[in-house]
């Protein structure tokens, strides 16, 4: 059974990890936070289910279409919404994420309806080990989530587009003066955050359901995540990912699973009236 | 015009609100107005909180519900009767506000938002799981309507009454704060924070007094609520309600003092107008916002401020420059500072620093 919780907590985790990557890496480049990013995963569901069964793509092309078109929903997003409010006071990017994440909701609402839809996937075995039941999508989620987040890395780390990204994210004027365009990184970041959450809800759809209220969780949690491992930091969001992932399973198995949506904010609100700081980030953010 | 932004204007918004039941032919008209003053009144707290103290707090509509719902339990589950009931909602709002305040405001900026975003998501799965106290989602029904001298709160007119009253001792007594040196302290630390901290402000304790005073007006608006609509559901601590008055206080103007009623009870009648919309209503609400805070970030009130600068330092640049010898005589009769040709825009980026002079 414990087995059996590590392996559910991996999977919540890996989504977890994956959407808060996307917010840390936008609110690394332009200090925004996101509250529409959950709207963006819950587009990329229904993008992709829409494709499945309009189009009759197969799984894994309709997470790549969706991958694209959220990416360039969030690319618009930069452009339309967050680039003119720059040089506003940090009130104002918030209100106006706000009023993205509300249209978008309502968009998906007046297009698809406010009903709930099941994703077909073509992964449905179940592979069992050593008492353990693991359905293959499971399986998959923590395969291509952690795949994902590898890739990432080695694209941050190891290429010069990457390394314009963490430039931009340590010092904006520094960057600027070496010749990195400031338009066109925000724009990349965006993009990727985009696929991020659109490749996270195509993975999670089948054993969850898609519906226009889908985001609203998942988006608070990683901010808890960010929050917890400090936002902008890439390491922080996997390994918070992982935590709360973890600590949701294992409590709604021995603790009470009506309240297990409740876990991570406890565990937030824990942690900071401890150590505001959050846990893996030295800069304070103490008044 | 400059008259009307003194007591007068606010005496004529009084008469129009007390006269508003003569001309109102319906009472379904008298009820969405109630229901608009009691959003206002908790926007107002939004906006002691956001708009003159600088801190986003995602949490008010669950402080709205903790009032509500005290009202709600005492009443139905207790008995008590609902002036008791009533005032213990705002002091529940109180005492749960200091906690989360020394808490949350730990945090700065955006942090101290998302945190106030989680509590607020705690508040709502708390009423909404926890059967045995708050009903969860069977809703609390029957809450007696309130009595005041003999006479039952429970028709429209009445109620329209009750909470136009609440609405004006609570706008009244935000322009006491906003005008004493704790609202001058709140809107230094707005200002900058730092810059406050250097002249010796306590940073935290005004922080968590201004927390727990717009709190306590989210709590009494609850309890309102509880009174007027007498049904209570877990949905009214949801987030969606915090946007809500977001989108009034940006419509009307932040940190003055005008500006979020006049967005409270615009935007419910626009909503109104577009009931074919439904809950679609943020397809047109979303981008509204968006352009709003991109174009007019100071609201509708900031709006008039700056056109009033642009039009008295505009009297101004050209009482200098031609050769009468009344500089400055156009710029007095408004009681702002002449602020001279070259900063027009700046003056009016801050709306709050001249609503007040417009006041005084």
């Amino acid at each position: 059974m414990f087995l059996q919780q590590v392996l559910n907590g991996l999977t919540l985790g890996g989504i977890y990890s994956l959407v808060a990557l996307g917010l840390t890496l936008v609110y690394g480049i332009l200090a925004i936070p996101n509250f529409a990013h959950g709207a963006f995963y819950m587009i990329g569901a229904f993008v992709a289910l829409y494709l499945m069964t309009s189009f009759g793509l197969n799984y894994w092309l309709a997470m790549l279409g969706a991958g694209v078109v959220v990416a360039v929903l969030a690319m618009l997003a930069e452009r339309l919404v967050f680039h003119p409010l720059r040089h506003a006071s940090e009130l104002h990017p918030m209100i106006a994420a706000i009023g993205l994440l509300l249209f978008l909701e309502a968009g998906a609402q007046a297009i698809w309806g406010a009903d709930f839809h099941r994703m077909t996937t073509p992964y449905v075995g179940i592979i069992e080990v050593a008492g353990v039941t693991a359905p293959i999508q499971r399986l998959l989620i923590i395969a291509a989530a952690f795949g994902l987040m590898l890739a990432l890395h080695v694209f941050l780390k190891h290429t010069v587009m990457g390394a314009t990204i963490i430039a931009m994210a340590q010092n904006r004027d520094g960057a600027s003066l070496m010749g990195i365009d400031a338009t066109r990184v925000a724009l990349l970041t965006f993009g990727i955050s985009g696929v991020l959450a659109a490749v996270a809800a195509t993975l999670f759809a089948p054993i969850n359901l898609v519906y226009p209220g889908m985001g609203q969780l998942v988006i608070l949690k990683a901010f808890v995540i960010t929050i917890l491992g400090g936002m902008g930091s890439v390491p922080g969001a996997i390994l918070g990912g992982v935590i709360i992932g973890l600590a949701e399973s294992f409590g709604a198995f021995y603790i009470s699973p009506d309240y297990k949506d409740i876990i991570a904010f406890a565990l937030l609100v824990l942690i900071l009236s401890v150590r505001p700081q959050g846990i893996f980030n030295r800069e304070a953010r103490v008044s | 015009m400059n008259r009307l932004e003194g007591k007068l204007g606010w005496l004529l918004l009084c008469v129009a609100g007390l006269v508003f039941p003569l001309v109102a032919h319906h009472d379904y008209m008298l009820t969405v107005m109630s229901t608009a003053y009691i959003f206002a009144l908790a926007t107002i707290g939004l906006n002691l909180i956001t708009g003159y103290t600088g801190q986003y707090n995602l949490a008010h509509s669950g402080f709205m519900a903790v009032g509500a719902y005290t009202v709600g339990i005492l009443t139905v589950d207790h008995q008590w009767p609902f002036w008791i009931a009533f005032v213990c909602s705002g002091l529940i709002c109180l005492v749960l506000g200091f906690f989360v305040g020394i808490l949350s405001l730990r945090l700065k900026g955006h942090y101290f938002s998302i945190f106030t975003l989680c509590v607020g998501y705690i508040l709502y799965l708390t009423i909404e799981k926890w059967d045995g106290l708050t009903h969860g989602v069977s809703n609390i029904i029957g809450i007696p309507a309130p009595v005041v001298f003999g006479l039952s709160i429970d028709r429209a007119v009445p109620v329209y009454y009750l909470t136009f009253v609440f609405l004006a001792i609570g706008t009244w007594i935000l322009h006491r704060i906003v005008h004493s040196l704790l609202g001058r302290t709140l809107m230094a630390i707005r200002n900058s924070d730092s810059l406050a901290e250097s002249i010796g402000i306590n940073l935290m304790r005004n922080k968590v007094l201004a927390f727990m005073l717009s709190v306590l007006y989210a709590g009494y608006a609850g309890g309102l609520y509880a009174g007027a609509v007498r049904v209570l559901a877990p949905d009214l601590a949801g987030v969606d309600h915090t946007f809500d008055m977001t989108m009034y206080m940006i419509v009307g103007g932040m940190g003055t003092l005008l500006g979020p009623l006049l967005g409270a009870v615009a935007v419910p009648w626009v909503t109104q107008y577009l009931q074919f919309l439904q809950e679609y209503r943020f397809v047109v609400f979303g981008p509204l916002l968006i352009l709003l805070v991109i174009f007019l970030p100071n609201g509708l009130v900031g709006l008039y401020y700056a056109k009033k600068n642009r039009r008295a330092s505009a009297r101004q640049h050209g009482a200098t420059t031609g050769s009468t010898g009344e500089a400055s005589h156009g710029t007095s009769a408004s009681g702002t500072t002449p602020s001279g040709p070259a900063s027009p825009r700046s003056s009016a980026d801050t709306p709050a620093q001249n609503a007040e002079k417009g006041h005084a």
